[in-house]
This record gives structure tokens, C-alpha cells and sequence, in this order.
């Protein structure tokens, strides 16, 4: 692989989701990988996981050294991710090798060195031909022996070994107080250190990571949640590294015509972030189900995400005003999530959406309202979150409907939802309610559309039987 | 332990590295002076037979195993302190005064 400034540094895939992105391509190929975190953060996951698709996605084999759990504990722990380590093992694409060291059974008198470990893991490696080696963690030699002035030179010594075998190793380590690692394996391994962390916000758990070094090569240098669900660990870049998704040229209707010949272009760009912004109770539920409706006439697939209402409720009341959304359930091509923002983290929602993205690859994706995760996490986080989730349907081309309820009388620029996602909506909609002369009036306006002259005033508009039903002006 | 029994003694090595011969001498010395007759040394090189080192848990080279009597005793190290290995083997000093 080439990197940015052309000097040619082979990385081979993480096999963890996301984590190729951030790496700009992977792990440096045949260099040690520190990867350290406090106990129950998924370092062994990672190693797992790193041997687990290094050989079934590119056939190269690999070699778990554990110094923590035996074999058995291993197969077990990780079968619930759906790997499979004793067929692996079976197959000779996997040696499993669990150094055990009893302390009490051991006496040191004299010199010595860990010529016994080298050969061990020397002979694994060579007896499959592996290319990836996990020591699943070393630090654990600390509390076996007592020269440990001896085992720090043998450490020092394992990894350089280890890179001249040239196979890439994750070696993981337990945090310390103020170190990354307890023993300070940071200061050997100094090519690529990746910090793991697990952390109790507000009640819901979320998983992290940054990566602290990687020489040679670019990085992103964020804290990047993590998850470990039933497909393993994927790690959810946090922004696309750059701004470079394709723009449509084509329009796509809003499924009203009046609201249409707003735009100049009559209607909007493919593939653009609409923001439909409103105090409760202004209809922005009703336009993003005209818009999905609109999507799914056109043969798309639209994908709704719907964290207020329940499913019957929304398809119930949308049917009041003549729009019918059950057809297109039936035929699939109207996919409603409906779930309450808080059951999930923020990371969960956005998995949740990525694989969805992935599975069924959808044209259009509706969030109703996306203000509702903002009582997920904290406002840094929940913006964090946004951009990362336009960015991606921005880069899959994906329609995007986001509606955001906006507080009653507030000023809507100094919403949080609103801040966020304004700048990142291509297309901005401002619904308002307003009482004058004993009336409610309802009331619709473009604040923005990037790239197409709009009609500037607000249009008034009435809900009816038969929809939406714009006043002449 | 009974006059009958034999000892067994594994010491594991990597190549004749002088680490590994120092070792062997020391504890061949040993076994003389105080398990006459009732030992057996028997010395794997793991460099030679790599696949044994996994069984017996070798991680430090030179490791000397006492396999019998039980309970298992690991000595890592040349073994050049005497004191330590006999205590650590369990070698009760029948002769007294020698040293």
C-alpha cells in the first residue's frame, strides 16, 4: 500500500471493522502492535479477532500465545462471536499455545534466558506458516519470574525477534497507573500502540479506542468507540477522513408538487440531507413520510427510523391523512426500526445503522426525529455522532430525511440538534406553528438549499384528509 | 522417600550454549554427591525437538524438571547456587558435615 506522501509501507488488514480506515490501511506488516487496556476492554477480542479473519478472509494463518487463559477458555469465550478456534486449530490454520507459569513450582538459581518461549513460538509459527502471532499478554511473565531486569531484556529481545521473523504481532498489556502499560511495554514497541478503553457514562457503557503511535504513517487521532456484538469488534470511524463523496446532478421529488416548485431545481439533489426542523406538533413526521412514500414509488428502497412512534402508530396515523404506508411494508420496501433511543448507546444506534446501510442498501433513510438521541449522550458526542452518520449516508448516495423537534419559543439557531445538524443538512426545512386572529396557522419554510435557488418566504399550509395542501399564494 | 525410588530429572536445553553446559555439569555434580546411584538426567534439547518444550511449560532455558518424586519442581537458571537447588529439589542433605 502507498501512503500519502508515496513512500511505500506494506500494512495488512486489522480483520477488525473500521479499524483498516482509521489505520489508513492497517497494521504496519511484520512489526509488533502494542494494544493496552484496563482488564475487560476487549483486548483479547482484538487479538482474536486480528488471527480469526487474518485466516479466513487472507488465508494467513496465526498463533495465539496466551499466557492468561487456556485453550479451552479461549474456544469458549469467543464462540459466542462466532469463531470457531478448535476448527481452526483443526485445520492447522491456528496454534493455540498456553503458557503456564506457576510461580510456586518455580525456583531460580543462576543465569538463564527465555530461549524456551523463543522456541515455543518459533516452533508454532513455523509449523503453519503463520503470518500473524497474538501474545495474549505478556505481562503476565512479571509475576513469574524474579529477575526482572533479565525478562525486561528478554522482552526487548522477543520483539525484535519477532520482527526480524517478520510476522505482525499484537502484543496486549494491561494499563497502568500512569503508564500505558503496567511493565511499560510501550517503550519496545514503538511502532503502532493502540489504547483500548471502557467507560460508564450516564449508564451506558461504551468502548473506545485511539490509537497513540503509529510511526511511519498517518492516523486518525481520535477516540474511536468500538463494539462487541455478536459479529465481533467494529470500530466506527468517527468522521470520513475527507470530503470526497460523489454529488448527484439528478432531483428527486419531496412527494408534494407544491413543495417541489419551492426548489428551483424542483425538488432536491439525490443523495442530499434534508433537516425538517419544528416545534412539537408542526408535521415533520407527516413530510418525511411523504418523502419516504415518494422514494418508494420510485422503486427505492427507504429505510425509516422511527424512535418515537411504534410501527402500527405511525402507519395508523399517517393513514388518517390519506397517505398509506402498508403496501410498502409488504413489498419490503419501506423498512420501519422502530425502538427507543435510550435501550441503545449512541455507537449501538449508529452500528445499528451502519449494518442495516450495508444489508440492505437502502435509497433513502429517514430519522425521526434525530433531536431524540440527543438524550443518548452528551452534546459533543451526539454531534460526534451526526457527522459521522451523514458522512456515511453521504458517501453511500443515500436520500437522508432527518427531523429535529425544536423547543417550544426557543430560538431554533441555538437549538443543539439544530447546531449540529444545520451545517451538515443540504437542504434545511423550518415548519412552525403560529396563532393569529384565534387560528393556528401552519407554516413552511426553506431556510437553505446548497446548490438551488428556493422560494424564501414561509408558505402556509394546511393538514387534510388527503394530506398536506399547500394555500395558493 | 524410599532408598528405591529413582529420581527423574529432566533438563531442558537449548544447543550446548554455555548457559545450558554449566547446567548439566552442575546438576550431574549434584546428583552424585547426594542421590548416588538413585537418579536419571535426562536432557532434552529443544532446539532439536521443539515440540516437547509446550508440555513441560518451558519458557526459561535451562530448566530442570523434577518429574519424580511429586509434586512437580521447576529449577530455572545454570544452578549454580547449590543451597538453592537442592532446597528447591527437595534434596535432604544426608550427609552432614560435607559442606
Amino acid at each position: 500500500m502507498k501512503t500519502q506522501n508515496g513512500q511505500i509501507f506494506p500494512k495488512i488488514s486489522t480483520g477488525i471493522a473500521g479499524l483498516d480506515e482509521i489505520t489508513y490501511g492497517g497494521f504496519p506488516e511484520g512489526r509488533p502492535i502494542l494494544i493496552c487496556g484496563s482488564a475487560g476492554c476487549g483486548k483479547t477480542m482484538f487479538g482474536i479477532q486480528f488471527l480469526v479473519k487474518g485466516i479466513l478472509d487472507h488465508d494467513e494463518p496465526g498463533v495465539l500465545m496466551s499466557f492468561e487463559e487456556s485453550r479451552s477458555d479461549l474456544a469458549k469465550n469467543v464462540k459466542s462471536l462466532g469463531f470457531d478456534l478448535e476448527q481452526l486449530v483443526k485445520e492447522d490454520k491456528l496454534r493455540i499455545d498456553h503458557v503456564k507459569i506457576e510461580r510456586s513450582e518455580i525456583e531460580e538459581t543462576g543465569e538463564y534466558d527465555l530461549d524456551g518461549l523463543f522456541i515455543r513460538l518459533n516452533h508454532a509459527i513455523d509449523s503453519i506458516g503463520a503470518k500473524r502471532v497474538v501474545l495474549d499478554t505478556i505481562e503476565s511473565l512479571f509475576g513469574g519470574v524474579e529477575n526482572l531486569g533479565l525478562l525486561r531484556s528478554e522482552i526487548r529481545r522477543l520483539f525484535r525477534w519477532l520482527k526480524d521473523k517478520g510476522v505482525t504481532t499484537i502484543i496486549t498489556g494491561e494499563r497502568g497507573k500512569n503508564t500505558l502499560t503496567r511493565q511499560g511495554l510501550e517503550e519496545y514497541i514503538s511502532d503502532c500502540v493502540i489504547l483500548v478503553d471502557f467507560r460508564v457514562i450516564d449508564q451506558i457503557a461504551t468502548r473506545r479506542l485511539r490509537i497513540v503511535k503509529y510511526r511511519g504513517s498517518t492516523h486518525g487521532t481520535n477516540e474511536y468507540p468500538f463494539l462487541i456484538d455478536e459479529n465481533g469488534i467494529s470500530v466506527i470511524p468517527v468522521t470520513s477522513l475527507k470530503l470526497d463523496y460523489k454529488s448527484s446532478e439528478k432531483i428527486v421529488s419531496l412527494g408534494i408538487e407544491a413543495l417541489d416548485n419551492l426548489f428551483s431545481k424542483k425538488g432536491v439533489y439525490k443523495g442530499s440531507s434534508i433537516l425538517i426542523s419544528g416545534t412539537a406538533g408542526t408535521s415533520k413526521t407527516i413530510l418525511a413520510s411523504y418523502f419516504a412514500i415518494e422514494s418508494c414509488k420510485r422503486k427505492e428502497k427507504v429505510l425509516y427510523f422511527s424512535f418515537e412512534e411504534s410501527i402500527d402508530q405511525l402507519v395508523r396515523n399517517m393513514k388518517t391523512i390519506g397517505i398509506d404506508m402498508e403496501p410498502f411494508i409488504e413489498d419490503g420496501s419501506l423498512i420501519i426500526q422502530a425502538s427507543r433511543p435510550s435501550l441503545q448507546g449512541l455507537e449501538m444506534h449508529l452500528l445499528v445503522l451502519h449494518k442495516l446501510l450495508k444489508e440492505l442498501k437502502p435509497d433513502t433513510v429517514i430519522i425521526d426525529p434525530i433531536s431524540s438521541l440527543i438524550c443518548v449522550g452528551n452534546t459533543s458526542e451526539v454531534r460526534a455522532m451526526l457527522v459521522r452518520l451523514i458522512d456515511v449516508l453521504k458517501m453511500n448516495e443515500i436520500n437522508a430525511i432527518l427531523t429535529s423537534l425544536t423547543t417550544e419559543n426557543g430560538n431554533h439557531t441555538k437549538d443543539e440538534t439544530i447546531e449540529v445538524v444545520s451545517s451538515l443538512a443540504d437542504t434545511w426545512i423550518n415548519l412552525e406553528n403560529s396563532q393569529l386572529d384565534g387560528r393556528r396557522k401552519r407554516s413552511l419554510n426553506i431556510i437553505k438549499s446548497r446548490g438551488m435557488g428556493h422560494y424564501n418566504n414561509p408558505m402556509e399550509f394546511e393538514i387534510t384528509e388527503d394530506g398536506i395542501v399547500f394555500q395558493e399564494q | 522417600m524410599t532408598k528405591e525410588e529413582t529420581w527423574e530429572l529432566r533438563l531442558y536445553i537449548a544447543g550446548q550454549t554455555p548457559k545450558s553446559v554449566l547446567a548439566l555439569s552442575n546438576i550431574t555434580n549434584y546428583c552424585n554427591e547426594y542421590l548416588s546411584g538413585k537418579y536419571s538426567i535426562e536432557v532434552i534439547d529443544l532446539l532439536k525437538s521443539p515440540q516437547l518444550a509446550e508440555g513441560d511449560q518451558i519458557f526459561a532455558i535451562p530448566t530442570l524438571v523434577r518429574k519424580f518424586p511429586q509434586p512437580l519442581r521447576k529449577i530455572i537458571g545454570d544452578l549454580s547456587n547449590k543451597e538453592k537447588v537442592l532446597v528447591g529439589l527437595n534434596i535432604r542433605v544426608l550427609k552432614s558435615g560435607k559442606d
